[in-house]
């Protein structure tokens, strides 16, 4: 269903011709190039500032089997030269023009941006515009940028108890479905990547029948459109690009439960995940009361309940908290974290986080920390207004995930309007340990004569 | 290529916002503190930045670590309200306070609606005047210092970074964590964070910067009610750190991977007439983005990491060049080796005409574009003036990146580039690198 939704907003996007400027936020507007690029353009004129991306909605979950890495691969790759650029050479302009620039890969999207003056917004536009059609890398260049990847990969992950630890859990959350798989790649098949593979992962995915364009910054949505039609306006559409359809999870029926020992650990937790639903086009009610819940059991500073009961008025923990990142394409995960004071087992921590949920679903909603919640969502558009670059970002996450310019405007009012009964009706639904992955970090117990270090 | 050369060159003769487009005021309040505004009414809110000269490096001799934990327990509760009365009223008055300290400054920052801002200041007053630093939140907050320290203790960047400080700043503040260790955080009393806090909290080290929907007559009167009332005079300050590591390699055993490779020499102030040459010359070695020399040769060409930075660390008691890199143990040996060529190969041969230009160009045009928020630009201010720079600073400093010539560089590179001196610090299991400490 979330697949159908999806290719209605899309439609949807390219039936309206015009900018169609919205309501509820009035420094925002949207249009839709011939060839199918989507356009969003954020005003903001109070520093000579242009922030350019290009979001492509093929991510890390639309890899062939076998070849994990491959979109990430690929992202570095982009930076090897086309037709008519050196390899490297895309930066070196960019920094030339007192710019910087970067990319990013995610399961469900890749990302390339500029942050420049506004006035240089042409050039990244012909030379983002080169690339989504012209790449050409060199052999050599290609196998030297896949050492790369893999010192990343060693600097991120093999480097980090924490980071192998996620993405063991995170692979026994997901049977079925590539969301289990790291965006990095695993390393024995990053290894086995070639400059091949990532220009046939190019040619299926990129073009501007795929991608959204997002300007945000010191500029007028006239200039954005005739600057993008010059030059993405001539690209044509990708007749290889398809709807994302990904295989699901099947529906799970049975707790599962991993331990990871590493002697890197110095505090040991447990954290455990819970398969939730996600912001879908037109029904982010349910995504939003669990963003709530979320808050009321471990958000910021010390009231929410798994804080006061477990870091404060007992003292069994060093740290709690609740987690759950509500956008995304598929299905997504609401998580909590115990980090046990060292008098404590990772068994008696997870107690105590089964006993925090009880007492949740057993008290219910607390009226005067929802309100006070209300009032921070509502302090945070404000506050919002001041961060260009991550509102051009939550615009840019939001459209990869299925969602539209409309469903990211209607977000606040749907959040000022989320009752307690929807709230512990969404804790309800999702605390069923079925349907979880419950995961210890820990040391490896020493032998005895090596006990000091 | 043809054609994409006459685009680059042509957006290079195009004009340059040259300068930040922002018009800040000194305010001096009737109590006499002295503030940088921008007065920027768009959105109705305010950001303030508070910071007191000095930071952790003001903890007493024997207390290290006081000054962490007091500052981690300034959201503890103050006045009449336990830290869950003070949490709640935050959220009820929608304000943002942080609280950060580091080796030179403690950093406040505030962020509140226009609505509520007298009712966000009382709350900050009582913060900086009254924090109750009651038992209970003490020992909460103590635990999960050690947990932290534990855990830094277990990873190889920050193992790598307090084994640098420990050989380059013997017998100074900066030699050692600040957060402490756990023998000295254990020990701290309730009356140790009291005096920590009069120690760094003072009128007479404290800078401020405004930036939002507030002008300069409102802002003094709100200052002194906020400031007024804090100990005149804190503790002195420490002495030179110099930077006294010996040149060579040291490591540092650890079961993981990838090494990672703390680097650095000796470095120059801002208060050195070097200062521009030799801020631009470690923007062209080190600097950030993908088209430093030795982004160049160590990632590009060679492919053994992933990022590589270098770059002036010019702080209150100590000026070094310090970098970072991390490659699998197998090559560690081999970046080592890069990173010591490249070392020579500047101070040899200096740089090129190119690479200054590209490098003032770059500095250049970024600088305006760092202005583009009320936070980012009340945190610049704010570090201007701890910096010593004058409230023209801003419409000034391109010019000074420009006035660097070749020659400068040239010579700066020379005197102050010393491959021999160049101190390595390896966390991992590397392969064929001999210590040489």
């Amino acid at each position: 269903m979330r697949i159908l939704s999806c290719l209605a907003a899309a439609g949807l996007a390219l039936a309206v011709a015009g900018p169609t400027a919205v309501a509820a936020d009035e420094t925002v507007t949207e249009f839709t190039l011939d060839n199918g690029m989507e356009v969003v353009v954020i005003e903001d004129h109070r520093a000579p500032v242009a922030v350019h991306m290009v979001w492509y909605r093929v991510g890390a979950a639309d890899e062939p089997l076998g070849k994990s890495g491959i979109a990430h691969y690929l992202e570095h790759l982009m930076f090897k030269g086309t037709e008519t650029r050196e390899a490297g050479e895309f930066s070196a302009v960019v920094e030339a023009n007192g710019g910087t620039d970067n990319a990013f890969t995610a399961q469900d999207y890749t990302g390339y941006f500029q942050r420049v003056a506004a006035d240089r917004l042409g050039l990244m536009m012909e030379m983002e515009a080169d690339r989504m059609v012209n790449l050409r890398i060199d052999p050599e260049l290609a196998r030297l940028e896949r050492d790369v990847v893999l010192e990343e990969r060693n600097q991120r992950t093999e480097n980090s108890a924490g980071a192998l630890f996620a993405e063991q859990r995170v692979a026994t959350q997901y049977l079925q479905h590539p969301y289990g798989i790291p965006i990095v790649g695993w390393k024995h098949e990053i290894e086995g990547l070639t400059r091949e593979d990532a220009l046939e992962f190019y040619a299926e995915h990129y073009g501007p029948n795929n991608a959204v364009l997002i300007v945000a910054g010191d500029v007028t949505p006239d200039e954005v459109r005739t600057l993008a039609e010059e030059h993405y306006g001539p690209i044509p559409a990708n007749p290889e690009i398809e709807a994302r359809a990904r295989p699901q999870e099947p529906p799970q029926i049975a707790p599962r439960r991993i331990i990871y020992e590493d002697p890197r650990v110095a505090q040991p937790y447990v954290l455990r995940t819970y398969l939730a639903p996600e912001r879908d086009s037109g029904d982010q009610r349910r995504a939003a009361a669990l963003g709530y819940l979320s808050d009321l059991l471990g958000g910021e500073g010390p009231t929410p309940l798994m804080k006061r009961v477990l870091e404060v008025e007992e003292g069994t923990a060093l740290y709690a908290s609740a987690f759950y990142s509500s956008v995304s394409l598929d299905d997504t995960t609401f998580g909590l974290i115990v980090v046990p004071t060292p008098d404590r087992s990772l068994e008696e921590a997870e107690a105590d986080m089964d006993r925090m949920i009880a007492r949740f679903l057993d008290e219910g909603v607390d009226e005067a920390a929802l309100a006070r919640l209300k009032m921070r969502e509502r302090a945070d558009t404000v506050y919002d207004m001041d961060r260009l670059q991550s509102r051009a970002r939550r615009y840019g996450t939001a459209l990869m995930s299925g969602l539209t310019v409309s469903d990211v405007q209607d977000w606040p009012e749907i959040k000022q309007s989320i009752t307690s009964e929807e709230i512990e009706q969404a804790a309800a639904d999702l605390f069923d340990l079925k349907r979880s992955v419950t995961g210890y970090l820990t040391r490896p117990a020493a032998p005895a004569e090596e006990v000091s270090q | 290529m043809t054609r994409i050369i006459a685009a680059a060159v042509l957006a290079l003769c195009a004009a340059f916002p040259a300068r930040a487009a922002i018009d800040i005021q000194e305010v001096t309040t009737p109590g006499g503190f002295t503030a940088w505004l921008v007065e920027e009414r768009s959105i109705p809110f305010v950001a303030l930045e508070l910071r007191f000269r000095g930071g952790a490096s003001l903890d007493a001799a024997d207390k290290r670590g006081a000054i962490h934990l007091m500052n981690g327990l300034l959201e503890e509760g103050a006045g009449d309200l336990d830290a869950q009365g003070f949490s709640v009223a935050l959220e009820e008055l929608a304000a943002e306070f942080s609280f950060d300290v580091a080796d030179d400054q403690l950093a406040i920052s505030a962020k509140f609606l226009t609505e509520n801002r007298e009712e966000a200041l009382a709350l900050l007053r009582s913060v900086l005047l009254e924090p109750r630093f009651d038992p209970a939140a003490i020992e909460r907050v103590r635990g999960q210092v050690l947990a932290n320290i534990a855990s830094a203790m277990k990873d190889p960047d920050d193992i790598s970074m307090d084994a640098f400080d420990r050989i380059a700043f013997p017998g100074h503040p900066y030699g050692s964590a600040y957060e402490g260790t756990p023998e000295s955080v254990t020990a701290l009393t309730r009356d140790d964070l009291i005096a920590a806090k009069d120690r760094v909290m003072t009128r007479d080290r404290v800078y401020i910067s405004a930036v939002g929907d507030i002008g300069a007559d409102e802002l003094g009167p709100l200052l002194d009610d906020l400031l007024s009332d804090l100990p005149e005079e804190g503790a002195p300050f420490p002495d030179p750190a110099g930077f006294n590591a010996p040149g060579g390699v040291t490591v540092v055993d650890f079961d993981t991977p990838q090494s990672v490779v703390t680097f650095g020499q000796a470095g120059v102030g801002r208060e050195d007439e070097d200062f521009f040459p030799a801020f631009i010359l470690t923007q062209i070695i080190g600097g950030g983005g993908f088209n430093s020399r030795l982004m160049e040769e160590v990632r590009r060409n060679r492919g053994l990491t992933y990022g590589i930075y270098a770059g002036i660390y010019a702080m209150e008691y100590t000026d070094m060049i310090l970098g970072r890199v991390s490659t699998v143990n197998d090559r560690v040996a081999e970046t080592v080796a890069v990173v010591r060529e490249e070392w020579e190969k500047v101070a040899e041969d200096g740089v090129t005409p190119e690479e200054l230009d590209r490098a003032i160009t770059y500095l250049t045009g970024a600088y305006p574009l760092r202005f583009d928020g009320n936070e980012r630009i009340a945190n610049i201010l704010v570090g201007m003036q701890m910096d010593g720079y004058g409230i023209d600073y801003p419409l000034t400093r391109n010019d000074r990146i420009r006035a660097v010539t070749l020659e400068d560089v040239r010579r700066v590179a020379a005197e102050r580039i010393s491959p021999d001196d160049l101190v390595f610090v390896v966390v991992g299991e590397p392969e064929g690198l001999e210590a040489s400490n």
